[in-house]
């Protein structure tokens, strides 16, 4: 073997032979090793002490890879266990599904498997099993991800849409915005460097404190693609009630925000990956919001507002000058535009 | 709260309790439309004082055989188009540039014309055509981009001219006959390249008030204040409340660029149909640069959806909520009108932001 | 119709400028404002300054945002070291 075969991904990593018995011990063993995916069965067998399971699964395709603050990798092991944070569960195991594009560089690969190995120790999580397949050049953008991840449920969890009554707080753990803003800069077309670094962080520990604190959470949901907006229709669409935000408690970077205006990106509609709303019984919101700034992904935890009975059920945004709007769900894909 | 917001909203009350009747002001910017409504502006207007949206959102004025000719380019053989984000939605005929992208058509959002050049530069093998939309604010860098292709000789490069003025399209307004306006908020960035005094023709031949204002609530509330003040005196003057950054004269630079490189022409404005010498045209010297031609594309008819009131929506005839399609089959992620299209669309704020009526009425007033 | 930001002019060649955008750098170009140098205040509107402006007036728009925005510094800190 040269060494140009081993410097980039070629189709035999993916073949089941040799080669992909050196990607997986060299590469991906050497980088996620731990007793359960070290024994290459074709399953992992996991402990389970009764108790319901809270079982999910995303894939990421972000591009660029790595952004300011991030990379894919880190997006992968954050996404999934926030799925699982915020049901109320504690993430077990991970599973990594790889899809990587013949040629890319293997010291790229190990970059995103190296930051694999960093979330899952910061999240307290394992991979325990995964799957490689490569694609033929110019059919993919380089890597795709997939993680699974599964959870047991925290005993003080109860969080259920239907329990969400009017008076309720609704809080969220920081500045918003930020990693859809990191991520657009690092296109290279746009002709911006921002020192604003992507939010992507694993919450299911600080989630733990407030669980563990006996905090009476109503529901809990990640932030991520539709931003904001996108998690507090969902709850007037579940709760059947409105959504009442005052823009002033917002807590937004001045830089976020500077980018968001010139590109015309509206905060609430731009993602996030390392924020959680969390809608809260109106007696525990002070006593959650501190628990919340004591951990490190919540030291800019705010109270933006609150549930009402008022119908229809709409989220309705009090201006920083006083009126009022209505907050939709946003089409899908933030562009930058001109006007 | 904004204190200074909250003074002025209270300050226009007083000056609209001066009116003797109702009166309707038109902001021609889109800008204008969506920071309204994303400031929740409408709810602090006095009952007295109306506004509608003009015809200042180039994608909701670009007529459909604009956006067909961007589709046909983008079908062509080694042609990449690089667009602002705002024309990528826009329906034509058949679909629109996002669709095309779905397609295999190579379509680029650009922030600028610079980086559209850029493309055409790194890749000298394919044809760049830069669809070339917007008002007075946007057309100069698209002829800064035009004489840098000049004088570098890049050949791979050219626009698909569909600029816009904006006096022409105000003064189209006021002569048809149905149209109603007690004064004109006038497009701020607009401004700041044609100068405050490009308006000074239609105060004088319509007796209109017209105030250049910015975008900041506060900017748009004195804008408010001064056509307010005007109609409750009975006068019509022009008024500067952006002087921060518009002059009366404007930005002679980008005037001269603007000049160098485009000639006005007789233009069509959706919903509006042909205006005289209210869109540019690249002069002789720079014809070779016109995508148009370059790729034989004749332009066709424009075949709007029948029910669709987006004309009047633009014009101030109407509101997008008086219009059959409106919320329920025209929305958003189902446009058939580019008002709903584009975000700084008339119908696209309402539906974003005042859907249900939710926020109609008076501060604090709850439906 | 347009939107545009203000910004502070860090370098500039020729007519090609780097601007601060509070605390962003943004390419833009200044052949609308040959006037403009290190410094000078600058509306941009599609990658263009396309006209200088007093600080204080620049200002006063960024105040307006950042009056809604969370503005301490601790914040600001952790964005950078996070």
């Amino acid at each position: 073997m040269t060494s140009t075969d081993t410097e980039r991904i070629v189709r035999a990593h993916g073949g089941g032979g040799e080669m992909m018995g050196r990607l997986i011990r060299e590469h991906i063993v050497a980088a996620l090793g731990n007793p359960r995916l070290n024994t290459l069965l074709d399953s992992a067998v996991l402990d389970w002490s009764g108790g319901p399971v809270v079982f999910t699964t995303d894939s990421y395709v972000v591009q660029p890879l790595f952004f300011p603050g991030g990379d894919i990798g880190r997006l992968a092991v954050c996404g999934t266990c926030n799925d699982l944070a915020v049901m109320g569960a504690t993430p077990v195991a991970l599973s990594l599904g790889i899809i990587v594009e013949e040629g890319l560089e293997l010291s790229v690969f190990d970059r995103v498997l190296a930051s694999v190995a960093a979330a899952a120790d910061e999240a307290g999580v394992s991979v325990v099993t995964g799957d490689t397949k490569v694609i033929e050049r110019g059919r993919g953008d380089g890597l795709y991800l997939n993680t699974a991840g599964v959870g047991s449920i925290h005993s003080g969890a109860n969080t259920d849409p239907k329990r969400i009554a009017a008076g309720d707080a609704i809080l969220v753990n920081g500045t918003i915005g930020d990693h859809g803003i990191a991520v657009m800069s690092a296109r290279n077309d746009l002709e911006f460097e921002t020192p604003v670094v992507s939010d992507a962080a694993p919450l299911n520990g600080m989630i733990a404190v407030l669980l563990d604190a006996g905090v009476k959470i109503r529901f809990m949901r990640d932030a991520t693609r539709g931003g904001l907006a996108g998690v507090l229709v969902d709850i007037t669409e579940q709760s059947g009630l409105s959504v009442e935000i005052e823009e002033h408690l917002l807590p937004r970077r001045p830089a976020t925000l500077a980018a968001a205006e010139m590109l015309g990106f509206d905060l609430l509609s731009v993602a996030n990956e390392g924020k959680v709303v969390i809608v809260v019984a109106a007696e525990d919101a002070e006593r959650c919001l501190k628990l919340l700034r004591g951990h490190a992904h919540g030291k800019d935890a705010a109270r933006i507002g609150r549930l009402a009975d008022t119908q229809p059920a709409l989220v309705e945004l009090i201006t920083a000058g006083g009126g009022r709007r209505v907050v939709q769900r946003p089409y899908g894909e933030e562009l930058p535009r001109i006007c | 709260m904004n204190r200074q917001v909250e003074q002025l909203a209270a300050t226009l009350n007083c000056e609209a309790d001066r009116l003797r009747h109702r009166v309707v002001f038109m902001e021609v910017c889109g800008t204008h439309t969506v920071s309204i409504f994303r400031h929740g502006l409408r709810a602090m207007l006095p009952a007295s004082v109306g506004l509608v949206s003009g015809p200042g959102c180039p994608v909701c004025v670009t007529a459909q055989r604009h956006i067909d000719a961007a589709i046909e380019l983008s079908r062509q053989e080694g042609v990449v188009i690089a667009t602002y984000g705002d024309m990528i939605r826009v329906p034509g005929r058949s679909g629109s540039l996002e669709k095309q992208r779905g397609l295999g058509a190579d379509v680029r959002v650009v922030q600028s014309t610079r980086s559209a050049l850029e493309l055409a530069r790194r890749n000298p093998d394919r044809e760049v055509v830069f669809i070339a939309v917007g008002f007075e604010t946007t057309a100069p860098a698209t002829a800064v981009a035009v004489l840098d292709a000049c004088r570098d000789g890049v050949t791979n490069f050219s626009i698909l001219p569909a600029h816009k003025l904006v006096v022409p399209a105000m003064v189209a307004l006021l002569a048809s006959e149905d149209v109603r306006l007690d004064g004109f908020l006038c497009p701020g960035h607009v401004s700041v390249v044609i100068g405050a005094q490009a308006y000074r023709p239609v105060v004088k031949r319509f007796n209109m008030p017209c105030v250049v204002a910015g975008f900041e609530p506060a900017n748009i509330l004195a804008g408010l204040i001064a056509l307010a003040r005007q109609a409750a005196d009975g006068e019509a003057r022009l008024e500067n409340v952006y002087s921060a950054v518009v002059t009366d004269e404007g930005n002679r630079v980008a005037c001269t660029l603007l000049d160098e490189v485009f000639e006005p022409v007789d233009t069509v404005w959706r919903a509006l149909g042909s205006i005289p010498d209210s869109g540019l045209a690249l002069r002789p010297k720079y014809a070779r640069f016109d995508a148009l031609t370059r790729f034989e594309i004749v332009p066709g008819e424009d075949e709007d959806h029948p029910a669709c009131r987006c004309g009047e929506v633009i014009t101030g005839r109407t509101t997008p909520d008086q219009c059959a399609l409106f919320g329920a089959d025209c929305t958003p992620l189902t446009p058939f009108g580019p008002c709903m299209v584009s975000s700084e669309g008339t119908c696209s704020a309402w539906y974003k932001y005042e859907r249900h009526g939710a926020t109609k009425g008076r501060k604090g007033n709850r439906q | 119709m347009c939107l545009a930001v203000p910004a502070q002019i860090l370098e500039i060649e020729d007519d090609r400028a780097v601007v601060d955008l509070q605390g962003n750098r943004v390419r833009v170009c200044t052949a609308l404002t040959p006037e403009a140098i290190p410094g000078t205040w600058v509306l941009v509107h599609a990658g263009f300054a396309i006209s200088t402006m007093e600080e204080s007036a620049a200002r006063e728009t960024w105040d307006y945002l950042r009056e809604a925005a969370l503005a301490n510094e601790a914040a600001e800190d952790a964005g950078e070291s996070a």
